[in-house]
């Protein structure tokens, strides 16, 4: 028994690679990433970089990233969650069910440079739906000013990843919804839509904020679908950074650092945002 | 003069099951109707046509008069109680109670003393500020039952609001049901399949089996009057003894080689195959002394079983087996093991013609009731 | 308004507008792949037969695979032993190792990839210049959320501590225990684990482009920079990977009723 336990002590020594790893992967990397926003090029600690943030073109990459992340995840969590709703309900047949499900499992890990080209051949000026639309229905989408390769292009794009997460983060909170709440609010005479304003919205709040805050933060953090969408003339916060290390246009290695802090500081900012407003949507739950 | 009115309700489901067979209901103004039947007899159906969660293949539901058939549930104006969980759990006691007035534009002063009023009829008016994961089942039920209450339905409509609690609220809970029923004088449907629940609350009771009304009436009717075996069966326990009538005149039935009299088997056809159905109370045991007297089978007791202040004792003999329902003090000198003789009444039993034995009997029940 | 059966005309409308939404750009680029080079016209399996024929298209495949292999391995040297010896002794830390695996999460990789070339810039070429260091090395803290949630649900289901005092009672060294006996009991698990990281390696562009790696993501990039209908082609097989790792997994998870699992390293 004694020489038992004297091995599992020794069991812990199993965990450093672990510790170890994190301290050196995860740690020193964010370290540096934080101190490296605030050293001088020649040495020496500065707000410098992070001041420059706040100007052209750095401030309009950071407004472009929220707003697209911002648009993306409002559409797809409007649209994921009709759609959820509409695949879980009853009446809605077993197997559409089983298919939406599935897919979005699927469809939510597609991205980067397959998703992008996709569109390309879709929507891109020879793609097949442009192409039909012009040819079939006489609609030049281009000649009307639509192009698939700026902000609103990559709004489109995004929203085939964001749409299927959506539906695969809310279908719990759906299947959560009882039936006899629907029927109660109907037998006390209440329109579907009194029902959805003040018992089904109310109920699915603290999860629709919660999925909302994930995918803002899955589409602020993309860089692959957007660089290989618009071949960087989008400037997206993360296709700033990428530029950098890519083709050297920034003479300041710490700006890239503090292009990264500052996407550290939008998210924390909507993490602060978030808690108050979950709190407050969640007051009657457990 | 009928106020609510089922007539003729045929509902079919996918794949050919059907649930409701033919529903003819009559209810007065403010009575209390219970359907009762087995799981999957169609009860719930019914009462789901009735708040227009779901609609007939076939007749029509009648109010007051009026064809509602069609109407939406919002438009019909009755409360519902669910089995369970049905309270809107962002909203507390208070409000989920108000939501009914709140929907239908009354003034908040007039809701509030509403909803105090309604919470305290149902006992419940120290919580109205509670969150419904904050109260226990049978609290949660009683906000249910004010809410149902709070918009003045037609009809109070309860789905087996009673079937997830305990055995002790149960009982409380109904008897509550009951009096605010009475108090309010308002038109009841009531769906269970607790025998013991319908007969205790009802004014009327309808037995459903197979998606059919098997019998409708008083709860004493329902007892003492079955109309059919599986009635008999559902409502409380019955010995059955399949026998065939050798003597109209005199009542004499044949049963396993024996000769029973019944007064109920006067006047059928000589020769009839029948079902004699004793209920187990009038039953009555005496040790067994040789002599084989009148209308008496014998055997000897397998099983008791403790009720209270009966025993139930359970006899198997050549003939028939039997159960019979004696006071508990008397089982004490009929152990298991002995031999009795069985008394059968000539009075008390029912005699029902005998169609198809197998479809007509009742699904397995406890013998001990609920 | 009538009591309502079967599916609703909004659940109709809801369930074409995204179906045709996912449906179209597969559809148009399966239509598009199948266009010749030369005319643009339908129908030639042209495309997919270039795309097969090109020497970096089994160069970057092979060094993504290996690289995914590698990954896997990694982490489940390093998840499996912390995550046993967590269930086993100290249940307390749980909640660090899990608040330390789920970083990676909600760290943008575009940042992570900054941070981790500026640390190992000046280090040695053989970890620095290859990918079986460098990239390897990011690859595993990406895997590090996938890994901890599937293994630490394997180990969940199971009751390590009866299986570890049975099988010491029985004599086995703990290195014994946790091979022969708890291992085969997580296979699952730990299937599940290595099919996401598969699935997030084989698709991960920004930190290979950052770093300049040739993988098979920016093999495919660079395809789309340059030839239009084989582009088509590869990202459908490119997708067909995806489906791949991502249905093995369902199978895998099936038994245990793993949710799935959704990979952002992609993006």
């Amino acid at each position: 028994m004694r020489s038992g336990r004297r091995r599992l002590n020794l069991a812990w020594l199993a965990t450093i690679p672990f510790f170890a790893y994190t301290f050196l992967f995860l740690f020193l990397p964010a370290g540096s990433v934080l101190l490296g926003a605030f050293k001088g090029v020649h040495g020496g600690y500065t707000l410098g970089n992070v001041r420059v943030l706040f100007h052209h073109p750095y401030i309009d990459a950071y407004k472009t990233s929220i707003e697209v992340s911002l648009v993306t995840a409002l559409l797809g969590g409007i649209i994921g969650l009709a759609t959820a709703y509409a695949a879980l309900r009853e009446g809605t047949p077993k197997w559409v069910r089983s298919i939406i499900t599935t897919f979005s499992g699927v469809a939510a890990n597609f991205g980067g440079i397959p998703l992008a080209f996709a569109f390309i051949a879709t929507l891109g000026t020879i793609g097949v739906m442009t192409q039909f639309l012009k040819d079939q229905l006489h609609i030049d989408l281009y000649a009307h000013g639509f192009t698939l390769f700026g902000k609103t292009g990559v709004e489109i794009v995004y929203l085939y990843f964001q749409l299927p997460l959506m539906i695969l983060v809310i279908a719990p909170a759906i299947d959560g919804l009882r039936r006899e709440w629907r029927e109660a609010a109907s037998n006390l005479g209440a329109s579907s839509w009194q029902f959805w304003r003040y018992v089904g919205l109310p109920v699915l709040m603290p999860s629709i904020l919660g999925s909302i805050i994930l995918l803002f933060g899955n589409a602020f953090a993309a860089y692959a679908t957007a660089y290989s969408l618009t071949s960087g003339t989008v400037s997206l916060v993360p296709i700033l950074i990428g530029a950098y290390y890519t083709g050297n246009v920034l003479d300041n290695p710490h700006l890239a650092q503090a292009l990264a802090f500052g996407m550290f500081v939008v998210l924390a900012a909507m993490m602060v945002a978030y808690i108050p407003l979950q709190r407050r949507a969640a007051r009657w739950a457990k | 003069m009928a106020y609510l009115e089922l007539q003729n309700l045929h509902r079919e489901f996918a794949g050919g099951v059907k649930a409701l067979d033919g529903i003819e209901v009559q209810l007065g103004q403010g009575e209390f109707l219970s359907l009762l039947g087995p799981s999957g007899c169609g009860k719930t159906t019914a009462l789901r046509l009735v708040a227009g969660f779901d609609r007939p293949d076939e007749g029509r539901i009648v109010i007051d008069g009026k064809d509602i058939t069609n109407v939406a549930p919002s438009k019909r104006d009755m409360g519902m109680v669910f089995q369970a969980y049905s309270l809107f759990p962002n909203m507390s006691a208070a409000q989920n109670v108000e939501f009914g007035l709140k929907i239908r534009g009354k003034h908040k002063g007039e809701r509030a003393s509403r909803v105090g009023e309604l919470l305290e009829l149902v006992g419940l008016g120290h919580a109205g500020d509670r969150y419904p994961h904050q109260l226990s089942g049978g609290m949660q039920q009683r906000v249910a039952l004010a809410r149902a209450l709070a918009i003045e339905p037609r009809v109070l409509l309860l789905d087996e609001p009673l079937s997830a609690l305990d055995a002790k609220v149960r009982v409380q809970l109904r008897e509550e049901i009951r009096r605010i029923q009475l108090e309010l004088g308002i038109t009841t449907l009531y769906v269970t399949h607790d025998q013991e629940e319908a007969l205790a609350v009802s004014d009327q009771v309808a037995v459903m089996n197979r998606g059919r009304i098997e019998q409708i009436g008083p709860p004493a009717e329902m007892y003492s009057r079955p109309a059919t075996p599986f009635v008999a069966e559902f409502i409380g326990t019955m010995n059955r003894l399949e026998a065939t009538i050798a003597d109209p005149d005199s009542g004499t039935v044949e049963h396993g080689g024996v000769s029973l009299t019944v007064d109920a088997a006067r006047g059928r056809r000589r020769g009839e195959r029948v079902l004699v159905l004793i209920r187990p109370e009038t039953v009555e045991l005496t040790p067994a002394d040789g002599s084989g007297g009148e209308n008496t089978l014998s055997g000897e007791v397998i099983a008791q079983t403790f009720l209270g202040p009966v025993t139930r004792l359970k006899v198997v003999g050549p003939a028939a087996d039997l159960i019979a329902d004696v006071s508990t003090a008397k089982a004490a000198t009929l152990p298991i093991g002995m031999k009795v003789t069985a008394a059968l009444p000539a009075t008390d039993a029912r005699v029902l013609e005998l169609s198809d034995p197998v479809a007509e009997r009742a699904p397995e029940l406890d013998p001990v009731g609920q | 308004m009538k009591a309502r059966r079967g599916t609703a005309p909004t659940s109709y409308f809801w369930l074409l507008i995204t179906g045709a939404y996912f449906f179209v750009p597969l559809l148009a680029t399966f239509l598009f792949s199948l266009k010749s080079n030369q005319t643009g016209k339908c129908c030639t399996a042209a495309s997919y037969t270039w795309v097969l024929h090109q020497g970096d298209f089994w160069h970057t495949l092979k060094i993504s695979l290996l690289l995914a292999l590698e990954t896997i391995v990694i982490s489940l040297l390093i998840f499996v032993p912390t995550i046993y010896w967590v269930h086993l002794k100290v249940p307390r830390l749980r909640p660090v190792v899990a608040f330390l695996a789920l970083i990676p999460f909600v760290v943008p990789p575009i940042v992570m990839v900054v941070g981790l070339l500026d640390v190992y810039r000046g280090t040695p070429s053989w970890f620095y210049a290859q990918p079986w260091g460098f990239l390897a090395a990011a690859y595993v803290i990406l895997a590090f959320p996938y890994m901890f949630f599937s293994l630490d649900a394997g180990f969940r289901s199971i009751d390590v501590h009866t299986l570890t005092e049975a099988s010491q009672s029985l004599g086995a060294s703990w290195p014994t225990t946790l091979v022969k006996v708890i291992l085969p009991n997580i296979r699952s698990a730990a299937l599940a684990a290595s099919f996401l990281t598969l699935a997030i390696v084989m698709g991960e562009f920004t930190i290979a482009n950052l770093s300049a790696f040739s993988t098979f993501p920016r093999f495919i990039q660079a395809v789309n920079e340059a030839q239009a209908y084989p582009a088509a082609a590869l990202t459908l097989m490119s997708f067909a990977l995806t489906w791949g790792a991502m249905l093995s997994l369902l199978l895998v998870g099936r038994k245990r009723g793993t949710r799935a699992a959704v990979l952002t390293g992609a993006r």
